[in-house]
């Protein structure tokens, strides 16, 4: 942050968005990682722990847009003081949908498992999990440092979640097409698949948001997508 | 088909050519002096016709140095001296063979406080008119005042009224009463120092809504404290600092994402 407001309640008000920011995210990366681990573990008391903490998240991100409001009828903000403003409420939404999705993946946990998971399925949600909470942690961190550059890194890595949701989408098809049995948790676990993808795109949606906080600026051209689930067919075997 | 002369076709050509807005003043390297000390420094600075030009500033930055320059206005400063350019139209202001007063009646200016003449409303605009010759008759007066205080959002306050002394006005009556005065003798620009600091927010509404309005004919050059205000009835912002032009762009760029650190720190209201 450049030199101090003349009003420093103003900068005090600042921090403490900033802060309350940074908690949400914390506790989002929180409940994304419980949320896979109950899954593969079976844990249904964490993944109950998860839902639960749900209600927290909410609670936290209308607490933020209301002291964002306020701060705009107060003080009137312009130029960076407003994009960090309506930065804070654009990445509380953000993270408020990330906590949605890790309650989805917890809530599937028991529809799972009475069936079980197959092992290797298993490895391939914690891999493709593992990259969208790398990435959510880099973009929490680069909230904290505010570096437009990494901002724009981390935006041009969601490319790399997208290619293995694919073939994660490929595999489950194919243990569906080997045993019928295998259909209904592999379709709950497609979409726990979808929503650690869809984590990424919250995670690439901050670091938009940062770029733009930082620079006043868009980030320019398209951002690179390599989830080709859309178009995968897979014919039985004869 | 008539022919057009070189010169015709030449100039069609250039105006549809350029998408170039029309500059209704230009100053060039523009320094003032008062006495020994420099207020402005080489200022570069266009107004662009048709717009709210917007001089913002902390204190003693030669925002209203600038613009008194503009109907020299600091003629009338002991020991003041203008350097470099200025023209209005194409004609330098500064030219020692031009009339100043005939200047001023082309760059009208609206003051910080409301300063109607301890006369009637109907002679506090009529004034004007009267000494620069624009009335023939009393029919033709009577419809410049009637004009001239429905431009300025009061005749509909004040038709009843005339006579009455503008002293016994309203702050805000008079100031629009004021801006009346200025628009009655036919100005082409109206510069504006500071017109809301002395009203309450809805009388600076009814100003503003009329600086919005005036635009459509008139070029208008507003010094002003209030960032609101200069982000609110300006297309174009003029940032000035120490003497010296620090950042000139539109408006809504000037308040989103200006490109100068000391213009980011003033209107966020940072130490600078």
């Amino acid at each position: 942050m450049a030199t101090a407001h003349i009003y420093s309640a103003f900068d005090e008000e600042l921090a403490t968005l900033s802060r309350r920011i940074a908690e949400m995210g914390g506790m989002a990366e929180q409940m994304v990682s419980d949320s896979i681990r109950a899954l593969v573990t079976s844990d249904s008391a964490l993944a109950q722990r998860v839902i639960s903490e749900d209600v927290v998240m909410d609670q936290t991100e209308r607490d933020i847009g209301d002291t964002a409001i306020l701060m705009i009828a107060k003080r009137q903000p312009v130029a960076a003081d407003l994009r960090e403003i309506v930065g804070s409420i654009r990445i509380a939404a953000d993270l408020e949908r990330v906590g949605d999705l890790g309650k989805s993946n917890a809530k599937r946990v028991i529809a799972v498992q009475s069936a079980g998971i197959p092992r290797p399925l298993a490895r391939g949600i914690e891999h493709l999990s593992e990259l969208a909470l790398q990435q959510l942690k880099d973009v929490l961190d680069v909230y904290s440092s505010r570096s437009a550059e990494k901002a724009e890194a981390i935006r041009l890595r969601d490319e790399e979640i997208d290619a293995m949701y694919t073939s994660l989408f490929r595999e489950m098809l194919t243990y569906m097409m080997e045993d019928p049995r295998n259909i209904t948790p592999c379709t709950h676990l497609l979409f726990c698949a979808k929503n650690i993808e869809r984590i990424g795109d919250h995670a690439t949606n901050i670091a938009e948001t940062i770029y733009y906080m930082k620079t006043g600026e868009q980030p320019v051209g398209e951002r690179p997508k390599d989830d080709n689930t859309a178009s995968v067919v897979q014919q039985p075997a004869e | 088909m008539n022919m057009l002369t070189d010169v015709e076709v030449e100039k069609t050509v250039a105006k549809n050519m350029s998408n170039q807005p029309e500059m209704k003043m230009i100053g060039k390297d523009v320094s003032v002096f008062y006495g020994e000390k420099r207020a402005l420094f080489d200022v570069n600075l266009n107004v662009r016709k048709n717009t709210v030009t917007a001089l913002i500033g902390p204190s003693g930055c030669g925002k209203s140095t600038f613009l008194r320059s503009l109907n020299r206005m600091n003629d009338t400063i002991e020991g003041c001296r203008v350097t470099g350019k200025i023209t209005l139209d194409g004609s330098d202001i500064y030219d020692p063979a031009l009339d100043v007063v005939e200047l001023r009646a082309r760059v009208g200016m609206v003051f910080q406080k409301p300063n109607p003449f301890p006369k009637s409303i109907y002679e506090n605009v009529s004034y004007g008119p009267r000494i620069h010759g624009l009335a023939k008759s009393k029919a033709v007066l009577d419809e410049i005042v009637n004009s001239s205080l429905q431009r300025a959002g009061l005749w509909n306050e004040v038709k009843d009224r005339l006579h009455e002394p503008g002293t016994g006005l309203s702050g805000g009556q008079q100031q629009r009463l004021c801006i009346a005065r200025a628009v009655a003798v036919s100005p082409e620009v109206i510069l504006m120092d500071e017109p809301c600091s002395a009203l309450d927010p809805i009388a600076t509404a009814k100003v503003e809504e009329l600086i919005h309005e005036l635009r459509e004919n008139f070029t208008i050059v507003i010094v002003t404290h209030s960032m609101q205000q200069a982000a609110r009835v300006s297309q174009r912002t003029a940032m000035f600092h120490l003497g010296y032009l620090v950042e000139e762009n539109d408006t809504d760029k000037i308040f989103t994402n200006p490109d100068d650190q000391r213009t980011q720190d003033y209107i966020m209201g940072r130490f600078g």
